[in-house]
């Protein structure tokens, strides 16, 4: 039977304003279906987005969403999180909203390890404000900044992660939306800071001037720049260079995840309040 | 009104005040004059279940308190100006998706890094506009140290009530000032609190943004059961981003209305020997501890002069101001700054001979210069 998206989508919403061809409704669609297999009622889940195309995510899912300023999903996700630890709280970040005016905000939830999964969705380009370069532009293309071919090295968002480390870090694209959908399901599942790289195309913006027009060319350019983790680590360093591994990047089960540590600090204190007030910070006269 | 006697600072008072006044969520970075509020909040909060939370730097402070209060938690930051500066743009996201929050804004002596450690009211304008558009700003300014308390615990009723940011605004020397207050006890300040309003009928009549002209939006906590939508967009009455024309014509007028129609919940201020003053002294904050001693040794000399202090900076007590200069001729607003609550008090009075005593070097102004002054007018 034909799944049935109604339930979570604002259909008073459609037709989005994602363009024609977008990846963007690839993965919100595999998002649904992960929520659905999850098994999660829809008044337990947030979604937070960001600024650009990505940010629109939010508001065509129905959940308890927010609509952000540019770069900040994790950090409003962080307060909402920590208030409400029970609830599974989600970001959907662009590449430019999360590595870029959010960079900060990204490798530290990374580091905090708070039980949280954030989805960069990365088309490597400005796509709503008209191909300006990205930090994961790369090399050589055009972009309405830089005519003459960007110049700026490229971010690895999954090795930016690692580095941060985050608990739980995998890459997958939208040209395999069954894959995406378990992977989705893994990160989310996931106890800790999970981040899912998602390889997205923008074939308006992005390949309007690097020889990639059509949905399809950019999506046969983005299969060209990736493989599976198995077969990226058989290959030499040298070959590795120009392709994006796929797959679970990184999963440590062990790290200590932030809520529950907090909790802990909660246990110990609870109760002894009055006793602090009143002796340790003012002095009753 | 039940009331303790305690020995504190306005910082730390500040932070017991938060959480006297059911605040569970602290979020925020470190920034002289005010880090203390943080540190107190720290060691507090995690005692009454709720949670303090250094963030990485200052937006993402005033975010994740946003993100709090969008779950239904009264929240607070605490900050200076150079980190009003860094948190404008989301405080104007509150503004627009009327979450309420309590920011409480140390002053220390600006622009830029300034005076880290020395005193400074140069934060007054930056209050009312902190953030680009269009909004009506409440900002309350403690005059003492049991002000640093009643102030915030006025401050998060207040946010609650018109479901925007409320800043309260202390300065250094209150904020590290050190002595005895008498405050509420906290079985006053939790039986006076009035929580923000939420909706309880089905979940399909429920629209948090469809209000009257003059109300602030119903947001219910979230996970409750009542889906809807945050942004900074234009957005209509279930939050989802919007360009109609009168949608977004009303919903601007509206943050203005909400405010600007009931002034009169936000007034507040002392009148100090005003009831026979010919001279009429306005200050506020840890001035005007300095304006009191000044008016206690000119009555001595037989010099009748009296204080007016805002303690709703804005919405200003405009009428009140008013009715005052409209029968004293000499006025002296007296601030740490180069005027920039004297330019509303000649608005509020419509006169352009408001005489001001400014200083901007991050010294306290000491009651003999506003005597000196005073005698000059």
């Amino acid at each position: 039977m034909a799944f049935n998206y109604d339930k979570y989508l604002r259909l008073e919403k459609m037709p989005t304003l994602w363009c024609w061809g977008c990846g963007d409704g690839v993965i919100l669609k595999a998002f649904v279906r992960a929520i659905e297999k999850m098994g999660v009622s829809q008044d337990d889940v947030c979604v937070v987005s960001g600024i650009g195309c990505s940010g629109r995510f939010s508001s065509y899912v129905d959940f308890n969403t927010v609509h952000t300023t540019h770069g900040r999903t994790v950090a409003y996700a962080t307060g909402i999180k920590l208030v409400r630890p029970s609830k599974l709280v989600v970001c959907v970040a662009g590449d430019g909203d999360a590595l870029a005016i959010g960079g900060n905000h990204t490798i530290h939830a990374c580091r905090r390890n708070i039980d949280m999964t954030m989805i960069i969705i990365n088309n490597f380009i400005y796509g709503l404000t008209n191909s300006q370069t990205s930090p994961t532009t790369p090399k050589g293309m055009w972009t309405v900044s830089q005519k003459a071919g960007n110049i700026d090295p490229t971010f690895d968002t999954c090795d930016l992660a690692i580095a941060s480390g985050a608990s739980f870090v995998a890459r997958e694209t939208m040209l395999e939306p069954k894959k995406l959908e378990k992977m989705l399901i893994k990160s989310m599942e996931h106890k800790g800071f999970s981040m899912m790289e998602v390889l997205s195309n923008c074939h308006i913006n992005l390949g309007r001037k690097n020889k990639m027009v059509s949905a399809m060319e950019n999506l046969e350019w983005i299969d060209s720049i990736t493989t599976t983790k198995k077969k990226y680590d058989l290959l030499t360093e040298e070959e590795q260079l120009n392709l994006l591994p796929l797959g679970i990047l990184k999963q440590d089960l062990e790290a200590d995840e932030y809520c529950d540590m907090y909790a802990e600090i909660q246990k110990v204190h609870q109760g002894q309040r009055a006793k602090i007030t009143q002796d340790d910070f003012v002095k009753k006269i | 009104m039940d009331m303790r006697e305690v020995i504190s600072t306005g910082n730390e008072l500040a932070a017991i005040a938060a959480v006297d006044a059911g605040c569970m969520f602290f979020g925020g970075y470190p920034l002289t004059p005010s880090s203390e509020v943080m540190h107190v909040a720290s060691d507090l909060l995690p005692k009454v279940g709720g949670v303090a939370i250094q963030m990485e730097d200052e937006i993402a402070g005033i975010c994740c308190v946003i993100g709090a209060a969008m779950a239904g938690e009264r929240a607070l930051t605490a900050t200076s100006g150079p980190g009003v500066s860094l948190k404008a743009e989301n405080l104007g996201l509150a503004q627009m998706a009327e979450v309420p929050l309590v920011l409480v804004n140390v002053m220390r002596g600006g622009p830029s890094t300034g005076l880290p450690t020395r005193v400074s009211q140069g934060d007054v304008l930056q209050a009312k506009n902190p953030s680009h558009g269009d909004y009506k700003s409440i900002t309350l300014c403690a005059g003492s140290l049991a002000e640093c308390y009643t102030e915030t615990v006025r401050a998060f009723n207040l946010a609650d009530r018109f479901m925007q940011p409320v800043i309260v605004l202390l300065d250094e020397t209150i904020g590290h000032m050190h002595g005895k207050a008498d405050i509420p006890t906290v079985e006053e300040v939790k039986a006076g609190i009035v929580p923000r309003k939420t909706f309880d009928g089905p979940a399909e009549e429920y629209f948090p943004y469809e209000c009257g002209p003059t109300e602030p939006a119903i947001l219910n906590p979230m996970f409750t059961g009542y889906r809807y939508h945050f942004t900074g967009l234009h957005h209509d009455k279930n939050g989802f981003p919007t360009e109609e024309i009168e949608t977004c014509r009303k919903l601007i007028q509206r943050l203005e209305d909400k405010v600007a129609m009931h002034e009169d919940e936000l007034e507040s201020y002392e009148e100090f020997m005003m009831d026979d003053a010919d001279i009429m002294i306005i200050a506020y904050g840890s001035v005007s501890l300095a304006a009191k001693e000044t008016i206690r040794h000119l009555r001595k000399e037989g010099i009748k002069a009296g204080l007016f202090r805002p303690i709703t900076l804005w919405p200003s007590p405009a009428k009140k101001i008013k009715e005052y200069t409209d029968k004293i001729e000499k006025v002296l607003v007296v601030e740490l700054n180069i005027g920039q609550y004297h330019s509303e008090i000649q608005r509020a009075a419509a006169r352009l001979d408001i005489a001001g005593l400014f200083k901007v070097n991050g010294r306290a102004i000491s009651p003999h210069e506003i005597v000196t002054k005073v005698k000059e007018l």
